[in-house]
């Protein structure tokens, strides 16, 4: 495919990478960015965009988005769910290693790359698993793993129990320099749970997981990253002492970083009163005072990464008593509306949401994109901050109906999506 | 974050019981009513055909995916005195797991035209779940749903304090045992906060009080048996089930009588006139030794019988619901 | 009822009364039926039945029938929302029963009155009285002893107020909401 030669004109650019916040054209041409402002001479677009009164930022990178490919096709497929991806400015995607097979050797790490590329609509990566199976027993082949196009390395949402095994999976990725996702739940404490251990889960009767699931999982990473050298990131904390004692560790020099799920930022233990399924996650939706806490952290920089967590799933997940259901929201098209209420409740500056999802997890892929200056590649979301729609059935594009929001008014929402120079998404 | 407004799961648009799911959002009057309706229904028995024709021609279906002969017992005596005809289901848990799913199951009898489902299941919140997917006009009973709710239960206990004790607004009650895992406990801490008693205590060792009790119920903790009931008007024990003692929440039967099982000498800080309730099967030995179980001040018997009584009052309500909704727009002859 | 009036007021209740009971001791001594159980239909039909109870001097204390449970309207309208327990203090096999009520319209009333009965014992017999009587019957129903005879309009409505002082409240039911006013009289809801 050869990418045209488009200009972006009159937006709001915002670039994280350079601190650029302000109204400019943009010129893209060979996939790459090529100007800032005026045209370079001799410049003449095949394509114009006008971006009057719209965002112009790089475009998103979802560090966990399952596309439920390979092996549960019937919950979504990599082509259903980069079409949703590219629908929500999402120009990359991190796929953790728990398909089926488990991404744990190169041959599916490969498949699910190639299936990314032949869609064309998001660069697909996918995250190896540092478990051979996610069993946490044996180390995959990481180093062939890196090898097949794994930026990341990862245990999903599986961790492992075994203490030295752990460590030696996170020494053995440091050899490669290749950072290691961790759930931060401990898995006996865990065990069995589907709700915040709280108020709401004693008066609802629910099995709980209590915040020490997240802080033992938490303190035993941080004591073995500090051991290893390794670089860890925490795949979606959920509790304010877990940030905090991240927060102390990096501080100190430690390897570490952490990210949070949207919907962690907004939604809290209180909203399982009904026993609505959509809001069965894990780690579960925890205390206002949490809540608080992580958007805190998320305004300090604390935790400088975003991510949808998107995990669609199939009605069926979600038809059954609430401690039976599936866990887990289909989040990536309410990731910007979400990002954009952030700024409009005063979280942090719209410059700053942007940077969660774009630098911020760029720099924990050590990956060339979320950025828009020159020679960087054009991945591009323009979006329209001022636009109003209601999510439904009819709106959404992801094969994953299971969101709390189905129904609601939110606000913004893109109107094109490039992806390497090409425009992969428009909305009339 | 998104708060709509959220309609009640289990009343109808005019306040009435269309669903029995939880005590929760119910309000005092409504649970008066149900105690006051549940009299009414105890003369039933006295009658020499012990039935009324209340519920004729509907259709009751016993659902349930975990055993209890006595709770689907009195549930199945309480349909038949009102006439219904009644389906007893016992589903194991194995069965399902090939396949029917729980919603399959549902819209199968509902296809029957079964009228009211009442629902046991081992997960909180099934038949919150169940409601939803109900068809308009049939009812759903929890007959306890995990660790939740098992709010017949808890209006039987109420039924029963009432007749002993009058009024509620001057009553210390004490719940000893497993309230961790316990639905009996959580409806009755509802049902009696609703219905105004205002000092309500949980006893048990730390391992089997769920965290923040206190906050998420109002009630008060306590850990040592003797002091929890001093002056309590009403001591309710709670059934321990053996699979405690394997998952590291109690250390052994004999210890947990030891400390929480009750004997007429513990008893003797408690009011004179206390009664003591159980919602039965009693451990005797681990919960409570005989003489208490069978003791003048024990009502534990008493609570079976008006079980059917409040059941009764409770399905007829939900299905005069039913009955009111499909009739709504037709017109009364006078 | 929208706008009532008093249509009998407690002196010519009492007197009523009186007369019931006359005409109720002389159709016992007729049909040779000693010592009857008497009893009234909750809640108007108590407050008579206590009178005429007194007057009589009948032995066996008074008792109580609550009919919400044999309604034949609870599938078009649901539960009564006061239902009380019926009180019957002696067995009812093989006994002469007085059953009271304030108002006979429909019949329904007793119909049901008439299942309870059956479903506590097999009486020998069962003599109706009511404080009043008027058009409306929808069942094959008449009383043996009444206080008043009505002449109604069908829109119009009589209702017993109570139980001190016992008024007799007649009213016009607006036409649509017909349907509603019966269950939110002081008796016990039904049509008559």
């Amino acid at each position: 495919m050869t990418a045209p030669q488009i200009s972006i004109l009159n937006g709001r650019l915002i670039d994280p990478a350079t601190g650029h916040d302000g109204v400019a054209d943009l010129h893209v041409a060979e996939g790459k960015v090529i100007a800032m402002g005026p045209p370079p001479a001799g410049f003449e677009p095949e394509l114009t965009l006008d971006a009057t009164d719209l965002v112009v930022c790089p475009g998103l990178v979802d560090l966990s988005v399952r596309c439920r490919e390979p092996g549960e096709e019937q919950k979504a497929t990599i082509a259903s769910e980069t079409r949703a991806a590219a629908a929500s400015g999402v120009t990359t995607l991190c796929c953790p290693p728990d398909t089926q097979p488990v991404i744990d050797t190169p041959a599916v790490a490969q498949l699910v790359r190639q299936i990314g590329e032949r869609h064309g609509l998001a660069h697909t990566l996918p995250i190896g698993a540092i478990t051979q199976g996610l069993k946490g027993l044996t180390i995959t082949e990481m180093a062939a793993l890196k090898e097949a196009g794994c930026p990341a390395l990862g245990q999903a949402d599986r961790p492992i129990r075994d203490t030295q095994v752990n460590r030696r999976a996170l020494e053995y990725a440091a050899t490669f320099g290749l950072p290691v996702f961790l759930p931060a739940l401990d898995p006996e404490l865990s065990e069995g749970g589907c709700a915040h251990e709280g108020v709401i889960s004693t008066r609802l009767g629910l099995p709980g997981i209590p915040e020490a699931a997240e802080t033992v999982a938490v303190a035993r990473n941080l004591a073995l990253a500090e051991q290893t050298g390794a670089h860890i990131h925490f795949r979606g904390l959920s509790t304010a002492r877990g940030v905090a004692m991240l927060a102390e560790a990096r501080r100190r020099g430690v390897r570490a970083s952490g990210d949070v799920s949207m919907h962690q930022l907004f939604f809290t233990e209180e909203d399982l009163k009904g026993f609505d399924a959509n809001y069965h996650l894990i780690p579960p939706l925890r205390t206002q005072a949490d809540r608080e806490a992580l958007r805190a952290a998320v305004a300090a920089g604390d935790l400088d990464v975003i991510c949808s967590d998107h995990q669609p799933h199939d009605p069926d997940a979600k038809l059954a008593p609430f401690p039976e259901t599936a866990p887990g929201i289909s989040a990536l098209e309410t990731l910007l509306p979400l990002a954009l209420r952030l700024v409009a409740e005063g979280v942090l500056d719209l410059s700053g949401v942007v940077a969660r999802l774009t630098l911020g997890p760029a720099r924990i892929l050590n990956l060339d994109v979320g950025r828009l200056s020159a020679n960087h590649p054009a991945d591009i979301c323009v979006f329209d901050p001022a636009a109003e729609w209601t999510l439904d059935e009819h709106s959404l594009i992801s094969q994953g109906h299971n969101t709390p929001l189905l129904g609601s008014r939110l606000k913004g929402r893109v109107r094109w999506t490039l992806l390497g120079g090409a425009v992969v998404f428009a909305r009339q | 974050m998104i708060q709509e407004s959220q309609e009640s799961p289990q009343l109808d648009a005019h306040g009435n019981l269309k669903h029995f799911l939880t005590i929760e959002g119910l309000s005092r009057e409504l649970l008066i009513e149900i105690l006051e309706k549940a009299e009414g229904f105890v003369s039933v028995a006295q009658q020499a055909v012990k039935k009324v024709p209340l519920c004729r021609g509907k259709v009751i279906a016993n659902l349930f995916f975990e055993n209890s002969t006595r709770t689907r017992t009195t549930f199945e005596l309480a349909a038949k005195r009102l006439s219904a005809d009644v389906l007893n289901l016992n589903i194991s848990t194995s069965a399902t797991a090939k396949g029917e799913t729980l919603l399959d199951t549902l819209r199968n009898l509902e296809a029957m035209h079964v009228d009211m489902f009442v629902v046991r299941h081992a997960s909180s919140g099934t038949t919150h779940f169940m409601a939803r997917h109900a068809h308009p006009h049939s009812s759903i009973v929890n007959a306890g749903d995990g660790g939740h709710s098992h709010p017949t239960q808890a209006m039987l206990d109420m039924f029963t304090i009432r007749r002993h004790k009058g009024d509620f607004s001057r009553l210390s009650v004490a719940i000893v045992g497993d309230i961790m895992h316990s639905r009996v406990a959580r409806s009755q801490m509802l049902a009696l906060k609703t219905l105004g008693v205002p000092d309500v205590r949980v006893i048990a060792p730390r391992t089997l009080l769920p965290t923040h009790v206190e906050e998420a119920f109002g009630v008060s903790a306590h850990h040592d048996l003797r002091e929890g009931i001093r002056d309590a008007d009403v001591v309710i024990m709670l059934r321990i089930q053996r699979e405690r003692m394997n998952s590291a929440l109690l250390p052994s039967e004999h210890e947990y009588f030891h400390l929480f099982g009750l004997t007429e000498k513990r008893l003797a800080t408690a009011k004179p006139d206390v009664t003591v309730m159980h919602p039965g099967p009693i451990n005797r030995g681990v919960e409570m030794d005989s003489q208490v179980a069978d003791g003048e001040r024990s009502v534990i018997l008493e609570q079976v019988s008006n079980g059917i009584a409040v059941r009764m009052a409770v399905m007829s309500m939900c299905i005069g619901t039913q009955n009111s909704r499909a009739q709504a727009a037709g017109e009364d002859h006078v | 009822m929208s706008k009532t009036e008093t249509w009998k007021d407690p002196e010519q209740i009492a007197e009523a009364v009186t007369q019931m009971a006359r005409d109720l001791r002389e159709l016992l001594e007729k049909r040779g039926l000693p010592n009857p159980l008497m009893i009234g239909i909750h809640t108007g039909g108590v407050w008579i039945a206590d009178r005429l109870h007194e007057q009589l001097g009948l032995e066996e204390p008074l008792g109580h029938l609550d009919i919400s449970f044999y309604r034949d309207d609870f599938t078009r309208i649901g539960l009564h929302p006061q239902v009380r327990p019926s009180y019957l203090p002696v067995g009812i096999d093989d006994r002469h029963l007085i059953l009271v009520d304030d108002v006979l319209q429909s019949g329904r009333t007793i119909r049901a009155a008439l299942n309870v009965l059956f479903d506590y014992g097999r009486p020998a017999s069962v003599i109706l009285a009511t404080l009043a009587e008027r058009s409306g019957r929808e069942l094959p129903i008449a009383p043996d002893v009444v206080g008043f005879h009505a002449k109604l309009e069908s829109n119009e409505q009589i209702k017993l107020s109570g139980p001190h002082p016992l008024i007799m409240l007649r009213g016009r039911i607006p036409k649509r909401s017909a349907t509603q006013a019966p269950q939110q009289s002081a008796d016990n809801g039904s049509r008559d």
